[in-house]
């Protein structure tokens, strides 16, 4: 048994060490959001928070994780408020299959908790390890730059 | 209705549709089968007719019967619904409609989402079926008011009786349809598109919120109690076989359940993927490599091109090709080619089966229903009522989930036989890859003649490649004369008026390879060859592209109108910027009219941008322009991906790419700007996902020519040492 912490609980998880954290996430923690798209870190579909930072949870074994904590798409809304990077996603209605938008989200949020207002280069950088196959990557860029706009707003 | 009243309905809609606040507005969810179920009920939920639901707490359902994996079915198809029907945006419930000759595809006459066709094939019976709807209830009120039918109106799901300030609930009037066996009436007169007040808005789609909140249930997702998964290993040349295996080190993995063989391999079964991908790993395992073991692309296309000096299946014959190009005073030849290309769609392949006796239940994203269930029914030996496809969300598919073997479903029902509990088997990206599913490998040659004056007199053009249709069980009902029209479509039919047009088909043997639909199927090597090839007679005959597709389709008025659309939008007439240069295409597609400009610019090592594509489009009638706009970037950028750098190489029977890192995706920094203009024309509504996608390829490369006078005439342009930056 393993213990991590994701989303703010602890867990005991019955898995290998090596086994990939998007794993013990679907499949042991029922939290699906978190996508399966290549194993290798080359889509980004996967992508989570580990204390902050956007991280390719397929190749992260489970084991590594220790007392870090570990933030999935499920915990971003909170009672009954979205992310203001998912509002901003709605607000452009960016989604087409939608598969690979928990990832594309968790690497936005952490983008512009680090970078307020980023410039084109700034998203083409961040976004870079994130896939679209569906090519929504016009409205991404225009809901990382609503969502900015409107988290200055706010704060 | 009123104006203001109309109004009124407007502002609702918008509001509701609007996703104005930060609140969950929707209840996304699909119900499983109830078809026929509430249908005699004498109270509870009534299906009025094929397609609508109407619930006591005033909920609408669609059943609606096209997949959803990224097109909008399941917006535009309430969208239809909601404009003859005046219901409550935020109280509609989209339900998988069942496989049942009601809800086969209005055109192709079986259940399959496919050829940009959900929202036009919809467009008559679903709004007749909401209107019908309305009559019904209205018919209701006028009984329960005792008050004349014409004194009623509806709004937001409810009919309002004016003049005695009433007003009831659609889903109030359920008992009064059931007491007084009130019908729907026989025909009805659908509402003129000057009086849309929905269709033609934007709105986004219904399920949106759980896409952003990971709460959106993809059939990889799909959970039931005691649910195992599963991972197969396959033969590493397609047609290939096990000769024997060695379970042992398999069975060693923690949680690894049972090791068995299936048709398409050894699979392992466990209690998560990751455990039986480790079992799957493990195995030890010998392989009959089987006939396939000299298959490769250069081989095909050496073949082909050889193929292509021959007379084929003549696919169309207008005037006399062959006479006048002797008689030319210039004549051209050129050959293109494409590779094979995989889907790639991001979420893997996955099916989750559970099998009975005497039935099965599959849980699976797919895009054609019916087909799947007739291949699990024949698999088992059931009847076909004894088998229901529930079908999930679709982490995109772009055809590939259209299998015309239903190879990945059976593969699951195979594994999940003889099993009491639900099984789930997920394609890892190396098998998805690695299945031999592919938009089929393409030779094109084509020789054309001018006349004096520069225009194109006669065009012969023989296409080579294999057929998506031979040998399949759909091959009775969709070729005819031996000739497979999703080889050829975007060749026959132009609206170019070239007096000699001959075009003709080979479909060489089918070896090793299930060549498949791939977004914008045929077109996406036809149109690549036809548009470039045009740029060359252009080039030929002296004239400006855009200025001689312009004269070509003079008599064909909706590709004039939305050429001169072009010009205007794309700022033709002005000269570009020093070091920009553009290349145009425009083509005819699944009914849609559409036309692209690509600016670029190059550097001198071969990198480089695309710094803007002008898209315009006339699509009938734009049910969600906000759609339309997403479908034209999306499918630019799936066929740009393509033209740049797609490849999938045979080498010795084996694909020599595997995952994302040696078959590319377009990237964020390399998605171009892209603005779309809609030319609506008032004809019937047609789709926009796979229109755009083709165009891309030649614009590109007629950009490309351009900026450097190299004719590039094989995709990948990446071949050619131009790389997308």
């Amino acid at each position: 048994m393993l213990t991590i912490n994701v989303n703010g609980e602890k867990h005991q998880v019955d898995a290998t060490p090596d086994t990939p954290l998007l794993w013990v996430l679907r499949d042991n923690l029922n939290l699906t959001g978190t996508k399966f798209g290549c194993g290798i870190a080359q889509c980004g579909a996967c992508t989570v928070h580990i204390d902050g930072a956007p991280v390719r949870s397929c190749i992260t074994p489970v084991s590594s994780l220790g007392d870090q904590h570990v933030k999935t798409i499920e915990s971003l809304a909170s009672d009954a408020t979205y992310h203001p990077v998912q509002q901003a996603w709605l607000d452009r209605d960016v989604a087409q299959c939608g598969y690979c938008q928990s990832g594309q989200i968790m690497t936005a949020v952490a983008l512009l908790k680090d970078n307020t207002a980023p410039s084109d280069e700034d998203i083409d950088t961040a976004m870079a390890g994130n896939v679209c196959r569906c090519g929504t990557y016009v409205r991404i860029r225009e809901a990382i730059k609503l969502a900015a706009t409107n988290m200055k707003q706010e704060s | 209705m009123s104006d203001s009243a109309t109004d009124q309905s407007r502002r609702s809609f918008l509001k509701a549709s609007g996703v104005a606040t930060g609140s969950f507005l929707f209840g996304f969810h699909l119900p499983s089968h109830g078809r026929a179920a509430d249908a005699t009920l004498a109270s509870g939920p009534m299906l009025a007719n094929t397609f609508i639901r109407i619930s006591p707490d005033n909920t609408i359902g669609i059943l609606v019967n096209h997949a959803e994996f990224g097109n909008g079915a399941y917006t535009a198809l309430p969208m239809l619904a909601a404009e003859e029907l005046d219901f409550d945006w935020s109280k509609v419930v989209v339900e998988d409609a069942p496989i049942a000759p009601e809800y086969f595809h209005s055109q192709y006459g079986e259940y399959l989402t496919g050829g940009s066709t959900s929202t036009g094939s919809s467009w008559v019976p679903m709004r007749t079926a909401a209107a019908k709807t309305r009559v019904m209830l209205l018919r209701a009120a006028s009984q329960h008011w005792s008050v004349g039918i014409d004194s009623l109106s509806t709004e937001d799901g409810y009919v309002l009786h004016d003049s005695s300030k009433r007003m009831i609930s659609y889903g109030e009037l359920l008992p009064v349809i059931r007491s007084h066996k009130i019908k729907a009436p026989e025909s009805i007169t659908l509402k003129p598109s000057s009086e849309f007040t929905v269709l033609g808005t934007d709105v986004k789609r219904l399920e949106g919120p759980e896409k952003v909140t990971g709460t959106a249930i993809f059939g990889i997702d799909f959970r039931l109690p005691g649910q195992l998964f599963a991972s197969a290993a396959r033969p590493p040349i397609y047609g290939g076989s096990v000769k024997s295996f060695n379970p042992s080190e398999a069975l060693k993995v923690k949680g690894v359940k049972k090791v068995k063989q299936i048709s398409a391999g050894v699979v392992v079964l466990a209690d998560t993927y990751w455990n039986a991908r480790k079992g799957r790993d493990a195995l030890q395992i010998e392989w009959h490599d089987g006939p396939f073991t000299d298959l490769s692309s250069e081989k095909f296309y050496a073949e082909y091109r050889e193929t292509s000096k021959q007379p084929g299946l003549v696919a169309e014959d207008k005037g006399d090709a062959i006479k006048a190009l002797q008689s030319a005073s210039k004549t051209i030849e050129s050959v293109y080619e494409v590779p094979y290309l995989a889907h790639a769609a991001m979420e893997p392949l996955s099916c989750t089966a559970l099998v009975a006796d005497d039935r099965c239940d599959v849980w699976v994203g797919t895009q054609y229903q019916g087909n799947d269930q007739t291949v699990v029914a024949n698999l088992l030996g059931l009847p076909k009522d004894a088998v229901t496809i529930n079908r999930q969300l679709i982490g995109g598919s772009f055809g590939r989930r259209s299998s015309t073997t239903g190879d990945y479903v059976a593969d699951s029902v195979e594994t999940a036989r003889g099993e009491d509990v639900p099984v789930q088997l997920i394609w890892s990206r190396e098998e998805d890859m690695h299945a031999h599913f592919f938009r089929p490998l393409f030779v094109h040659r084509i020789k054309a003649g001018l006349d004096d004056k520069g225009m194109p007199i006669a065009w012969h053009q023989v296409a080579v490649g294999q057929s998506i249709m031979q040998n399949t069980i759909q091959e009775a009902k969709y070729m005819a004369n031996g000739l497979d029209a999703y080889s050829v479509d975007g060749l026959v039919n132009q609206d170019y008026a070239i007096a000699n047009h001959r075009i003709e088909s080979h479909n060489p043997e089918k070896l090793g390879i299930v060549p498949l639909w791939w977004r914008s199927v045929a077109q996406t090597h036809t149109t690549f060859a036809y548009e470039c090839f045009l740029d060359e007679l252009a080039d030929l005959g002296g004239k400006d592209p855009f200025e001689l597709r312009l004269e070509l389709c003079k008599d064909a008025p909706r590709m004039h109108n939305l050429l001169v659309l072009l010009g205007e939008k794309a700022e033709l007439n002005k000269p570009l910027p020093e070091g920009r240069f553009r290349g145009m295409a425009s083509h005819q597609a699944f009914g849609t009219y559409i036309a692209e400009v690509v600016e670029l610019s190059v550097k001198d090592n071969g990198d480089y941008t695309i710094e803007r594509v002008c898209c315009v489009v006339d699509c009938g009638f734009a049910v969600n322009p906000m759609n339309v706009e997403a479908q034209i970037q999306g499918g630019i950028a799936y066929g740009l991906t393509a033209a740049a750098m797609g490849e999938i190489v045979l080498v010795g029977g084996k694909v020599q790419q595997s995952n994302f890192h040696d078959y590319k995706p377009l990237r964020i920094a390399q998605m171009p700007a892209i603005d779309v203009h809609i030319l609506n024309s008032g004809e019937t509504a047609t789709g926009v996902g796979e229109p755009p996608t083709a165009l891309i390829a030649p614009a590109l490369g007629n950009a490309l020519f351009a900026a450097t006078g190299k004719r590039l005439r094989t995709l990948p342009f990446s071949k050619h040492g131009f790389n997308l930056v």
